[in-house]
């Protein structure tokens, strides 16, 4: 079970802001999606080795050669804001926080 | 141990390092974007994986794996069976996905140990200690900012990124906490460096920021068993830093317990003008980075045949040069950690051994006219058209009297400049050293009928002209007399 206080604090972590409401609603929304999830937990897994996937599949490289891409100013041009050849973002620190 | 002059506590500081080592592959960790360090030109090296365009799939560059598996072999650690990326989360504009590409549980390499060696002096034995690695991990560097409106990052009113650093692999390797002064960690992180340039991996430039050092200290009185809140120091971009930095740090909070006051953890900045550490305010609370499996990169299996590959193909590393100096060529600590500090200069050196030169006699000239030579004239030991080969040549020919020391010095710069054989130079020039006692005899008996006085004087007993009449026997030959002959002869003719 997911209580509001975790709901608010995913929210921040997400930077991600919202009202009462919506820490009500997303309360009982998160808890039927975790609880649908819950009826994995009848299978018995205590004989299956963990996974972090479930595809088989390892050791996938690359070879170390160049093979930049072609249109670096299309990169630029979609940011929001640009100075020159830099990307610009807005202040870092809010100032409450200093 | 620092300890505080009028202190009745005495106190010991537990400090860890982590260090982040950029590799020198080609390209990036997980694009085929170039990793050429080029602050001049921001932005050049960019594509939508760097970026964290959605849709795009990063690939692990097989050269950063193979850099990772050397560089735990070479610190002695146990490499992972089995090993995954994960996603590290964090908001910070320097990385455009909001996460981190990096290792959390299953690291590439862990519980492994690097020996540091502190010898003062040409002979003082050295002090050696094993330094624990607790673990050494891939992952990608994140975008450098420049903070607008203001030098710092209070005060600036927008930054500006560059991306071309998102995305250079980096190894993060992590001592475990055993290190107790500055002066270890300085020889612990330059060990490290050491390493790095023996396999081949990275440049290990601190300037450039490949090798990046942060710092976990705290202090406890000496017989505690639980560690004192540690601080974290950044910023320190040399090795001298690193190590004035922890000294500082370790006055400063035996001063602030000793004044009652706690000790804040917290990360400090190291700040090279005032030389001393100041509070830097913390990015937010407590992170909580939630970790996660990285769903696009598959897990890496590293079987026993690709390892034992790797394996052979890591060269002698340095503390196995150092100790192998010692022990079989019989030098002493100092000069053995002298001559394989750089991998260059350590296989000149063995070269040259290798060409039949007494070990002694070659370390000196390495250690002595050849590095005043390249420190002089800013070259590398690469540079010189002096082989070993040649240099072997010069000892053995000075071992056999052929020419005298003095002698060889003197030619030294134009076999650095030139190169070439000793023997033809020694030959074309007439320098070889006159051995023969007649020969020697003669022109002895000529310096003392040319310097009747002071024959007299040495008879009535000021025996010290002996060096006079040394230097003129040197002057008549220009330096080619047999220095231990001549001194032997001269005993004999001058008392008459």
């Amino acid at each position: 079970m997911i209580d509001r206080e975790q709901v608010k604090k995913v929210a921040h972590l997400a930077r991600l802001q919202i009202t009462a409401e919506e820490e009500e609603q997303f309360t009982t929304q998160l808890n039927s999606i975790l609880e649908y999830f819950e009826q994995l937990s009848e299978l018995d897994t205590d004989n299956v080795p963990p996974t972090t996937r479930a595809i088989e599949l390892s050791n996938i490289t690359r070879r170390d050669e160049l093979k930049p891409f072609s249109n670096k100013k299309a990169l630029l041009e979609a940011a929001p804001e640009r100075e020159g050849n830099y990307f610009r973002v807005p202040q870092i620190l809010s100032s409450d926080e200093e | 141990m620092t300890t505080a002059a009028p202190a009745k506590t005495k106190y010991e500081a537990i400090i860890g390092l982590e260090t982040h080592c950029q590799l020198n592959t080609t390209t990036k960790i997980f694009s085929s974007e170039s990793t050429k360090f080029d602050p001049d030109n921001p932005n050049t090296n960019i594509s939508p994986i760097c970026l964290g365009y959605p849709g795009v799939l990063p690939v692990l560059n097989e050269k950063v794996l193979e850099y990772a598996v050397k560089a735990g072999l070479a610190l002695n650690c146990r490499i992972a069976p089995y090993s995954k990326f994960d996603r590290k989360q964090y908001f910070y504009p320097d990385l455009p996905k909001n996460y981190q590409i990096s290792q959390f549980d299953l690291p590439i390499a862990e519980h492994g140990w690097l020996e540091i060696e502190i010898a003062d002096k040409p002979n003082s034995t050295p002090t050696r200690k094993k330094i624990g690695i607790t673990r050494l991990h891939m992952e990608e560097d994140a975008g450098k900012l420049t903070h607008g409106g203001s030098d710092r990052l209070s005060g600036s009113t927008y930054s500006l990124v560059d991306f071309n650093r998102a995305g250079i692999p980096l190894l993060e390797i992590v001592s475990e906490p055993d290190l107790r002064s500055g002066r270890e960690a300085a020889e612990y992180a330059q060990e490290l460096r050491r390493i790095m340039l023996y396999l081949g991996i990275s440049d290990g430039k601190m300037q450039e920021g490949s090798l990046r050092c942060d710092v976990n200290i705290s202090i406890r009185p000496v017989g505690q068993k639980e560690f004192g809140t540690k601080v974290e120091i950044k910023n320190m971009n040399s090795f001298s830093a690193i190590q004035k930095a922890i000294d500082y740090e370790i006055d400063r909070q035996i001063e602030a317990i000793e004044n009652g006051d706690r000790i804040i953890q917290e990360t400090r900045l190291w700040e090279e003008g005032s030389q001393r550490t100041i509070s830097m305010r913390s990015k937010e609370g407590s992170s909580d980075y939630r970790y996660f499996p990285e769903p696009d990169l598959p897990p890496i299996e590293v079987s026993p045949e690709q390892l034992e590959k790797w394996k052979a193909e890591i060269a002698e590393l340095p503390a196995q040069k150092r100790h192998r100096y010692e022990e079989d060529l019989g030098l002493s600590a100092y000069d053995a950690r002298v001559l394989t500090d750089d991998r260059t200069v350590a296989e000149y050196f063995e070269a040259a051994v290798e060409a039949g030169g007494d070990a002694k006699q070659v370390a000196n000239w390495v250690m002595g006219d050849i590095a005043a030579y390249l420190k002089s004239n800013v070259l590398s030991m690469t540079e010189i058209a002096l082989k070993p080969d040649n240099l072997a040549e010069l000892v053995k020919l000075i071992e056999k009297g052929t020419i005298s020391g003095k002698i060889g010095k003197e030619i030294l710069p134009e076999l650095l400049t030139k190169g070439g054989s000793v023997k033809k130079i020694v030959e074309t020039k007439g320098l070889i050293q006159i051995s023969d006692t007649g020969e020697l005899e003669k022109i002895i008996d000529e310096v003392l009928a040319a310097h009747p006085k002071e024959v007299e004087q040495f008879r009535n007993g000021k025996t010290k002209l002996k060096g006079f009449f040394v230097g003129q026997v040197m002057k008549q030959t220009s330096g080619r007399a047999d220095p231990k002959l001549t001194n032997q002869l001269l005993g004999k003719k001058l008392p008459g």
